[in-house]
């Protein structure tokens, strides 16, 4: 009787772990089918050269590049604003602050990333918007400045939380020994935590990109939906996620040509935040076992 | 009259005070009725102790005594600990540490340490040993070369590392790891060296190795070592002070404590009888 009762709560786990790959896979599989039935009637060098992106016009270009141009450019931003500030947050709690303040700290700060990314949109759009209209005039209503900012603002916990606590982990031993040479504190966190915990940060900071990368709702409601190629953050664009979007919540035809589009767009950020999401696996692998 | 035949009486005292000086040595590190507590736990209760150059001196006594405690307050490491606190004076060279004007990195550039386990940077063996060097912001390559090399030959370690300059220092065995350690505290030249029981982790031949190396270097330095094994204590130290629940219980020369201790308690832990 009690072998039964094991054997079905085992299989049953299994089962549990079959269908959550099951899914993966069957994602994985109508994703490229539609795409393969995009491709069959869009080159794939045009996909990947030509500079327009124009499926739901009468003059059809197919081009990705304005797309992944929005997409990454708000990333960038995302990251060069939050990299700065969530590391700095990382050093100082771990190397300065009381411990009392770093355990209310965190988990406020944590918080941030609990803020449902709708609230975060329009937040961009209503608030952080005019604000830098008041600074940069010409600041189209839709643009990729602010809802990169905002954005940054959302990832700021991957980066800190996740890099404080590589930062943590560093063996108060090293600590001991750079402060027993004379170093000072400042030295001892930039010359030798910083490095020794330098693997757990980038992890941080690649899961950051990744999760900007595929952040939709902000891009949506606060960078506009006007696929261009450009690098000036004031205008309105459109990335990937937010192209889905829109499309997804169009009158566009199952089936037709725009529709499979999307399957195209998705499938390329499904390949960037896979080979993020591998890279971080890989590094955290590869150097873990360094202090143990 | 009265005050001619005075003077001469007065020179005569303070010639004697100056003999009296030279023939002791002033200490290298003088502690008056130093007391600390974590928190309302008192773990030094008031010890007054001197320690004379380039002598080893040895403090043993059973886990919890407060030897470990009290060897870091000689280069201010317990200043981290948040619940610290502490009350007496600690002179190294006639100057109080512990005084508001001190600077703590330079206090550590003259107090070096070593650790009990250890604990090189995972940088190259050659950033290991010049790593002192340069946050003191030194930047001439060919003096950082040459201290690197002799820190490096004066733990004997040199010929088993010297065509390994840049490997990492964690690649190293234990022992060797040690080593590298003492070279880096002996790089920036310290004239103290205080080490918290350097060979707890080490195998026999490793720890012969240090202790070898111990011998050697109170010829330059003055030695304070925290240690568990009685026998390394008898073997390397000149002086040997025995703790026990936060008090200085016995301090004296090392041949005076191992064979005839003036403490009961003192004989019995050496005689392994408790601890």
């Amino acid at each position: 009787m009690r072998k039964i009762k094991e054997l079905v709560i085992e299989k049953s786990l299994l089962t549990s772990a079959l269908i959550t790959i099951a899914v993966t896979i069957g994602i994985i599989l109508v994703l490229s089918i539609e795409t393969f039935r995009f491709f069959s009637e869009v080159s794939i060098i045009d996909f990947f050269t030509d500079t327009q992106w124009t499926p739901l016009f009468t003059e059809k270009h197919f081009g990705i590049l304005p797309l992944l141009s929005g997409t990454l450019l708000t990333s960038f931003i995302a990251i060069a604003f939050a990299l700065p500030v969530g590391l700095s947050i990382s050093i100082y709690l771990s190397e300065y602050a009381p411990k009392s303040f770093r355990k209310t700290i965190k988990p406020l700060l944590e918080l941030l990333a609990s803020v449902p990314t709708v609230v975060y949109g329009f937040f961009a759009l209503v608030v952080v918007t005019p604000f830098l209209q008041g600074i940069f005039p010409n600041l189209s209503g839709f643009n990729s400045l602010s809802a990169g900012i905002v954005m940054g603002i959302m990832i700021i916990p991957y980066i800190s939380s996740i890099s404080e606590d590589a930062l943590h982990a560093v063996p108060k031993e090293l600590r001991e020994a750079a402060f027993g040479m004379g170093a000072t504190k400042l030295q001892t966190a930039f010359k030798v935590i910083v490095p020794a915990a330098s693997s757990g940060i980038i992890v941080s900071i690649i899961l950051a990109i990744s999760r900007a990368i595929g952040e939709t709702m902000i891009v949506a409601i606060a960078a506009g939906q006007q696929p261009r190629l450009t690098l000036d953050p004031t205008v309105p664009i459109e990335t990937i996620t937010a192209y889905i979007v829109q499309v997804s919540l169009g009158d566009v035809q199952h089936g037709s040509m725009e529709y499979r589009t999307i399957f195209a767009a998705g499938i390329t950020l499904f390949v960037f935040t896979f080979l993020l999401n591998s890279l971080s696996y890989w590094i955290r692998k590869k150097y873990q076992e360094k202090y143990e | 009259m009265e005050i001619s035949m005075e003077k001469p009486i007065d020179e005569v005292i303070v010639l004697d005070n100056i003999i009296d000086l030279s023939l002791k040595k002033t200490p290298k590190i003088a502690v008056s009725n130093v007391k600390v507590w974590y928190d309302d736990f008192q773990a030094i209760k008031g010890i007054d102790m001197e320690i004379k150059p380039n002598t080893v001196t040895a403090f043993i006594g059973p886990s919890g005594c407060g030897k470990s405690t009290f060897l870091r307050l000689f280069n201010r490491m317990n200043d981290y600990v948040d619940s610290f606190k502490m009350e007496g004076k600690i002179k190294i060279d006639s100057k109080n540490i512990y005084k508001k004007k001190i600077n703590v990195e330079e206090l550590r550039k003259e107090v070096g340490m070593v650790f009990q386990k250890p604990n090189p940077f995972p940088k190259s063996i050659f950033e290991n040993v010049a790593y002192g060097l340069k946050i003191q912001g030194i930047k001439d390559k060919k003096f950082i070369k040459e201290r690197v090399e002799s820190s490096l030959k004066q733990v004997a370690l040199w010929n088993e590392v010297k065509d390994n300059l840049n490997k990492s220092g964690l690649a190293l065995s234990g022992g060797q790891q040690q080593r590298l350690c003492i070279a880096r505290t002996l790089a920036v030249e310290p004239s103290i060296i205080l080490m918290d029981e350097p060979t707890s982790a080490l195998d026999p031949i490793s720890t012969a190795k240090i202790e070898e190396l111990i011998f050697e270097l109170k010829k330059k330095y003055t030695i304070v070592i925290v240690t568990h094994n009685m026998q390394q204590a008898s073997r390397i130290s000149d002086y040997t002070a025995f703790f026990y629940l936060g008090a200085l219980i016995e301090f004296d020369k090392t041949k005076t404590i191992f064979t005839n201790p003036s403490k009961e308690q003192t004989e019995n832990y050496i005689t392994g009888r408790f601890g």
